[in-house]
């Protein structure tokens, strides 16, 4: 009785008594949220395009970052050195499509897929070849001030993460939504040889979405980095992306941040919440967890799209 | 059946006073390196006509239309002989970008609309490669809408929700869209009613006069498709073993005998045309 107490009751009485905690948990786990989302919005985007499942995005997300810390290092200002960063991403889609994918064409997806972990460990060969590999510090001017609105303590950086995040969401929607190229995207994924008999060039597709991917990626390199430096382990929040895109559909712009947001804040409470029950930890395993149960009972994810079946 | 119905071989054009559009000259498609599929097919399609491309399953009537599209090379097809025009110019190598930019666009058996786009954005994906502006193409988006009407009502549906005939509808329009000279249209009455078989039809009757686009029309549904057309093909095993004026062809007993199902002694049922065919397959 009482462990079904301890863990069904007293939680939520917590949450209850501390208001003002609780909302701190809470903002702080739409935060990390979006942070995740910024990543796993990377994977959504080519997987929607190509449906190639693309292993290299945490590795993208890390060349990118590393690429603007290594001109910043090397005295260049950081509007320059952005602009920049984005020119080589964009040359890294166009490599992309002219080394790996044109010469892939019509292979399984397995083989795709293997092809882009082939990427992800050149990438970050290369990045760390140029760049070099000890651990760097990101600062491109974000202010990070903490400050208190009606008793909660809130961030300057966790609050501009969320804004740029936002943003960026916005802006792909109404791109994906709205343009001829994005129609287009969204041709190409629902069934790309019709795409391609109505003129669609699947090449320029293709550069699209990862020059797009890989914009995507310096954004969250540059969140990232600025919260935990610029370093290897920088590639490993792709995997935190997974989950986030188990909840949220792999197809779905929108699924990536609500899934990114039910993690983030999910993770924090049951840490909070739950972990001393258990010894704590829990904001590790947590996402894997739910990511689990989703696969059982919606495989497609919150927003995934549905296979159209007429009958 | 090698014999070519008498007039048609020697004259250079369908039409005899307009040129031809489409020009395929003897032409070898070969899958994965490996598959033999299309023999030495040549055939042309005179500017604003109709022309059938009949056969049985199997026969190459896909194959073709995907040489000439150019559709061929995604499904590691490959055209390794022979020649394709079109208004007097080499397409065989161009992309199927290239070829709807310059008119030539196809509609692919099995409809294989965007499943997840609405009607209406399906119809604009096949504006794609046009640089006009959007008045000019919502201009041709209400046409479209004028010659199918139901898919204004519709326009706004999620386009895998629809029916079999919208579907069809739609990636007609779709091409349209484009502003195509030529339509490459492959099994348009698939798994369609009857009814809606012949409004579909019918609407190709009204494009080809209207707006002026030829048609080649890939087709097993031969009664409709030499109802429809000039002049016809015949496809056998990747070769075309009779073509000639869509009228000579429905009146040609062996035509009749083979794909229409009739012949001089009325009607006959299935199995005695297939004994019939074999037999007339070992004599030729």
């Amino acid at each position: 009785m009482e462990i079904l107490y301890a863990f069904f009751v007293a939680p939520f009485v917590d949450m209850a008594s501390d208001p003002i905690f609780f909302s701190e948990v809470v903002i702080g786990g739409v935060l990390t949220g979006i942070m995740y989302s910024l990543v796993a919005l990377g994977f959504v985007l080519i997987f929607k395009a190509s449906g190639v499942f693309n292993f290299s995005q945490g590795v993208m997300v890390l060349f990118a970052a590393l690429t603007l810390v290594g001109l910043m290092e090397h005295g260049v200002p950081v509007w320059l050195a952005l602009i920049l960063t984005v020119m080589v991403m964009i040359a890294l889609a166009f490599a992309v499509e002219w080394i790996m994918l044109r010469r892939l064409v019509n292979q399984e997806e397995i083989v795709l897929f293997m092809s882009t972990i082939g990427l992800s460990f050149v990438l970050q060969g290369f990045g760390e070849t140029v760049w070099g590999s000890n651990v760097k510090l990101l600062d491109v001017g974000i202010p990070n001030e903490s400050f208190e609105v009606g008793g909660i303590l809130l961030n300057e950086f966790d609050l501009f993460a969320a804004a740029s995040g936002a943003l960026m969401v916005t802006v792909l929607a109404v791109f994906f939504h709205y343009t001829r190229m994005g129609r287009a995207l969204r041709a190409v994924a629902d069934d790309h040889q019709a795409a391609l008999a109505v003129g669609i060039p699947l090449k320029t597709i293709w550069i699209m979405v990862w020059s797009v991917a890989g914009m995507v990626g310096l954004v969250a390199g540059i969140m990232w980095g600025a919260k935990s430096g610029v370093q290897f382990s920088l590639s490993l929040i792709a995997l935190k992306a997974l989950p986030v895109l188990i909840l949220g559909g792999f197809t779905s712009v929108p699924g990536a941040i609500v899934g990114g947001l039910i993690i983030g804040v999910g993770e924090k409470i049951a840490e909070i919440y739950w972990g001393p029950l258990v010894g704590g930890a829990i904001e590790n395993w947590f996402a894997y967890m739910l990511a689990l149960v989703f696969l059982l009972f919606r495989p497609q994810g919150l927003f995934g799209e549905k296979i159209i079946e007429r009958v | 059946m090698n014999e070519s119905l008498a007039s048609s071989q020697q004259q250079p054009a369908v039409g005899a006073n307009r040129p031809p559009a489409l020009l395929i000259n003897n032409i070898e498609v070969i899958y994965d390196h490996v598959i033999l599929v299309l023999k030495g097919v040549s055939l042309e399609v005179p500017e604003g006509g109709i022309v059938a491309l009949l056969g049985a399953n199997g026969a190459g009537k896909t194959t073709t239309l995907k040489a000439i599209s150019n559709l061929l090379r995604a499904e590691r097809g490959d055209v390794t002989k022979g020649s394709i025009e079109f208004a007097g110019e080499r397409i065989d190598r161009m992309t199927p970008n290239d070829l709807v930019k310059r008119g030539v666009i196809q509609v692919m058996e099995g409809r294989h609309i965007f499943e997840h786009l609405t009607v209406e954005e399906n119809l604009l994906t096949g504006a794609y490669t046009r640089g006009d502006g959007r008045a000019e193409i919502q201009k041709d988006l209400d046409k479209v809408y004028d010659y199918f009407p139901q898919l204004k009502e519709r326009r706004n549906a999620q386009a895998g929700y629809t029916s079999g005939g919208e579907q069809q509808m739609c990636s007609i329009g779709r091409a349209l869209m484009s502003r195509p000279k030529m339509i490459l249209l492959d099994e348009a009455s698939m798994g369609l009613a009857p009814q809606l078989v012949e409004t579909i039809f019918e609407t190709v009757k009204r494009l080809n006069e209207e707006e002026g686009v030829a048609f080649l029309l890939a087709e097993q549904n031969t009664n409709m498709a030499l109802k429809y057309a000039k002049y016809g093909y015949i496809l056998e095993n990747g070769r075309v073993v009779l073509d000639g004026e869509a009228e000579a062809l429905s009146r040609n007993e062996d035509v009749k005998e083979f794909y229409l199902g009739l012949s001089s002694s009325g009607r006959r049922n299935y199995r005695e045309t297939k004994h019939y065919k074999r037999r007339k397959r070992w004599l030729a």
